[in-house]
């Protein structure tokens, strides 16, 4: 999760006096606003789940080119779906790509060795095998990195406690605690910064060396965690006098959450991109399960 | 109502279904007045209760009946036991409705009575809302709609007629904001409402609110009263308000039911009632005694002024401009794009302005805890003062090591919590003084004295965060008397402030006036202008046709990476 949501957005609404027209609501990708409307965004968060969850496990059952390869391919010839123009898309991808590169040096470096040294430095050395391991780490990284940002972006929080309530039948209490919990989270990253002002206005900004340091963040932290907590007792108190959480009670849903054709349908893509990079990599030989 | 149905119906459309309803379809339809539940009257009973663990009772042998229908101001101190008692009605007091007396090891221990519609309170669910102070904690989901349907979903109401209830409450509020607005976009006075919405939604036939508008602006406090009127006006429901400020509801009530002060004189704890009748009468009978005890009341009701008059001293020397200021959070907007203005010593400005001009940016700017973003804010020589042996420091404030800045400009936050550091209010009022190594002695006495003044020497020990809300805003405010810097910074010092602490901070700021600091306090209060004799500085929000200055430096110590960061920034 990225950033803080709409604090942006509270400043102008509150500055026309009037409320901005509807900027969308914060996803759990920390997207505040701005999705186009697509298949994928309108689609049931327990169906994108289960497709990213298709997706990933087809390709954490094997290390090898072809498999990431072919998924990759795929998923950036699906990446329209996302409902989200390219660049601030890119900028939303980067932690990934950034991540893939790194993660796939590392195995070149350390991966198991085989074939011909290509640079060998004491015990570090990079072998073709171990080059090869490295770029199927690093196409791995992004063949389940990518899906997984696109798809948390798409998922509202909402919709998804909807959905693990209703459908998955999972306790309403813990899904609406934690989706009421999860707001807040966004709220604290606002605090964090107004608790680092305070104290640097009250001479606590200079910390030299890490003692000192590490003493500083402890006592910030811990200041957020009683605001926090204080924030939490008062927010669950205004929902229990709103009826909530008394033991046994039933409930009704103002939203429902159902399944519709289009959500079988992104279960269905996912669950392609998965066979044809399984089928790709058997046919050519490269496939090489994980485990066994 | 088709539009109802569709709207009502499932979400098979996908979330267009429900999120993009014609709201003016059924504008004419949902008043809440269809099936709008029963106006519930209150009965106590020598109604006590005890918090787990505490040995006073937070409220002893209350009797009380409020009649259904009836409006009723609730006024007290602090320790009265108002909130608890609105909790107990509520049924959100831990074991409320619990177990008989002496059931040691509960969270909280109840004697006597309390009645709801003729019932134990909190027996029914929904019978009784709550809408409570702070907007920020209210806010149970992030769309605006479903925030008000929660409500209706915990009493189990049928999903089809949820959605016209939300509609009719959100009118009732005056919320005009589609169902898919996102909560985190409104304003504090829309929070508030949106909660009273979700309350109304619930159909009580008792409606509580614990001060309500005691967190907000002027047009908020006014956004706030005015829902509550309408909305209260047409299903008739019982209202019980708790708020010291009197003005604000006194033409909205019927009844002023006055709370005795708890740990008083053999008297327990709080909950016996000491006046109780019409709001004019109990006013003109009991005005300076409410006053006293902090209550807000209006000046006609009482015989003299809350602080004595002042002569605000001559101002004297420029300490800290702003010139041609821009100023933005980190990441956010440009609040404030072009600003002047000088603080002098001796005196004190107001910086005022609707909510969104960027008046607190602007503050923490001057402040030197944010980094501007065009123009410059400089320090003059008075402020920068002795810098002791090495290099002259700088004259732009957010450039200084943080113990410069602690000695030079004090700063006071809206939530005290943020900037309380120590175990102990002792502690904290002997943190920056020892921070800036002034001797033991000095420290000592100065601590004593401010203790003194404060009227926390009992409570020199205890943590900070257990003091009351007005305890903490005036512990805060000493902080920055005790290092004694020239210039201070407070952002809505005297906000949800009742009188008596109101008049405390007065006193201590009048004190940093009269000692030759510059005063600046982002304020919505009329009466703290007024009692300072500040001058004005109204902003007004942000003119995009306004250009941007580009940030002057003061010439030192910016390395190339800042200075090409700041450019790319301005």
């Amino acid at each position: 999760m990225s950033g803080a949501p709409t604090t942006g957005t509270s400043a102008t609404a509150a500055a026309a006096g009037a409320p901005a027209p509807t900027a969308g609501t914060t996803t759990l990708g920390g997207l505040a606003g701005g999705l186009r409307s697509t298949p994928l965004t309108r689609a049931n968060p327990l169906a994108t789940l289960l497709g990213g969850l298709l997706v990933a496990a087809a390709l954490l059952l094997t290390v090898d080119v072809v498999s990431a390869a072919v998924a990759l391919v795929l998923e950036v010839c699906l990446l329209p779906l996302a409902g989200l123009a390219p660049r601030p898309l890119l900028v939303r991808l980067l932690p990934v790509l950034l991540a893939s590169v790194p993660a796939g040096l590392v195995t070149a470096v350390i991966g198991r060795d085989a074939g011909a040294v290509l640079v060998g430095l004491g015990p570090l050395t990079v072998t073709e095998g171990s080059l090869g391991l490295g770029a199927a780490i690093t196409l791995r990284v992004l063949a389940v990195g990518v899906p997984g940002v696109v798809l948390l972006l798409a998922t509202d929080p909402t919709d998804l406690a909807d959905g693990l309530a209703q459908r998955l039948r999972l306790p309403h209490r813990f899904v609406l605690g934690g989706l009421a919990g999860l707001r807040l989270v966004g709220l604290l990253v606002v605090e964090w910064r107004t608790l680092a002002m305070a104290r640097r206005a009250r001479g606590l900004g200079d910390a030299r060396g890490p003692l000192a340091g590490t003493r500083v963040v402890a006592g910030q932290v811990l200041a957020l965690l009683v605001i926090a907590l204080r924030r939490a007792t008062r927010l669950a108190l205004a929902m229990e006098a709103r009826g909530f959480g008394v033991p046994g009670a039933g409930r009704t849903w103002a939203r429902t959450s159902s399944f519709a054709a289009r959500d079988a349908g992104v279960v269905a893509v996912c669950a392609a991109v998965a066979a044809a990079a399984t089928a790709a990599a058997v046919l050519a030989g490269t496939w090489a399960p994980v485990l066994g | 109502m088709p539009a109802l149905a569709a709207a009502a119906g499932a979400r098979g459309g996908g979330r267009a279904a429900h999120r993009s309803p014609d709201r003016t379809a059924d504008r004419s339809s949902g008043r809440p007045d269809d099936g709008a539940a029963e106006p519930v009257g209150v009965v106590a009973r020598g109604w006590s209760w005890r918090h787990g663990g505490r040995r006073r009772a937070a409220v002893s042998g209350l009797d009380l009946v409020v009649d259904p229908g009836e409006r009723v101001l609730l006024l007290g101190p602090s320790g009265s036991g108002k909130s608890t008692l609105l909790a107990g009605l509520v049924g959100v007091l831990p074991d409320a409705d619990a177990q008989g007396p002496g059931d040691e090891g509960a969270e909280g221990e109840a004697t006597g009575e309390l009645l709801v519609g003729g019932a134990p309170a909190g027996a029914r669910r929904g019978r009784a809302g709550l809408v409570l102070q702070d907007p920020e904690s209210q806010v149970v989901l992030a769309r605006v709609g479903d925030d008000v349907a929660f409500g209706c979903e915990n009493l189990e109401v049928p999903p089809a007629e949820i959605w016209p209830r939300v509609r009719a409450a959100l009118d009732a509020v005056g919320l005009d904001v589609p169902l898919d607005h996102p909560t985190a976009a409104l304003s504090g006075g829309q929070k508030q409402r949106l909660a009273l919405a979700g309350v109304l939604a619930m159909r009580p036939g008792l409606v509580l609110l614990d001060e309500p508008t005691a967190n907000l602006d002027p047009a908020g406090v006014q956004e706030v009263r005015d829902a509550v009127v309408r909305a209260v006006g047409a299903t008739g429901a019982t209202l019980v308000i708790v708020e010291h400020r009197v003005a604000v509801w006194a033409d909205v009530v019927d009844r002023v039911v006055v709370l005795g002060a708890g740990g008083g004189a053999g008297a327990g704890g709080g909950g016996a009632v000491v006046a109780d009748g019409p709001p004019e009468r109990v006013l003109a009978e009991h005005g300076d005694e409410l006053a006293a005890r902090g209550v807000w009341v209006p000046p006609r009701y009482r015989s003299g002024p809350l602080v004595p008059g002042w002569d605000a001293p001559e101002p004297g020397g420029e300490l800290l401009a702003a010139r041609a200021l821009a100023c933005a959070r980190p990441g956010g907007p440009v609040a404030v794009r072009s600003a002047d203005l000088a603080l002098r010593a001796g005196s004190a400005t107001a910086l005022t302005g609707p909510n969104g001009a960027g008046k607190t940016t602007l503050a923490l700017t001057l402040a030197g805890l944010l980094e501007p973003v065009g123009g410059a804010v400089r320090a003059f020589p008075d402020l920068v003062g002795d810098h002791g042996p090495g290099p002259a420091p700088g004259t732009a404030p957010w450039r200084w090591r943080s113990r410069d800045l602690l000695r030079r400009v004090g700063t006071v936050f809206q939530d005290p919590e943020h900037q309380l550091v120590a175990a102990t209010v002792e502690g904290e009022l002997a943190h920056g003084p020892r921070l800036l190594g002034r001797p033991e002695a000095e420290v000592r006495r100065r601590t004593d004295e401010l203790l003194e003044r404060l009227g926390l020497t009992a409570l020199a020990r205890a943590h900070p965060f257990t003091l009351s809300g007005g305890e903490k805003r005036r512990l805060s405010v000493a902080t920055a008397l005790a290092v004694g810097p020239r210039v201070v910074v407070l952002d809505e010092p005297t906000f949800g402030q009742d009188a008596l602490t109101w008049a405390g901070l007065v006193e201590l700021l009048r004190e940093l006036v009269d000692g030759g600091a510059a005063l600046l306090a982002v304020t919505h209060d009329a009466d703290l202008v007024g009692a300072l004799g500040a001058r004005v500085h109204h902003l007004a929000p942000p003119d995009p046709a306004v250009p941007l200055a580009p940030r002057e430096d003061d010439g030192r110590s910016a390395s190339g990476l800042r200075r090409l960061l700041g450019r790319r920034r301005a």
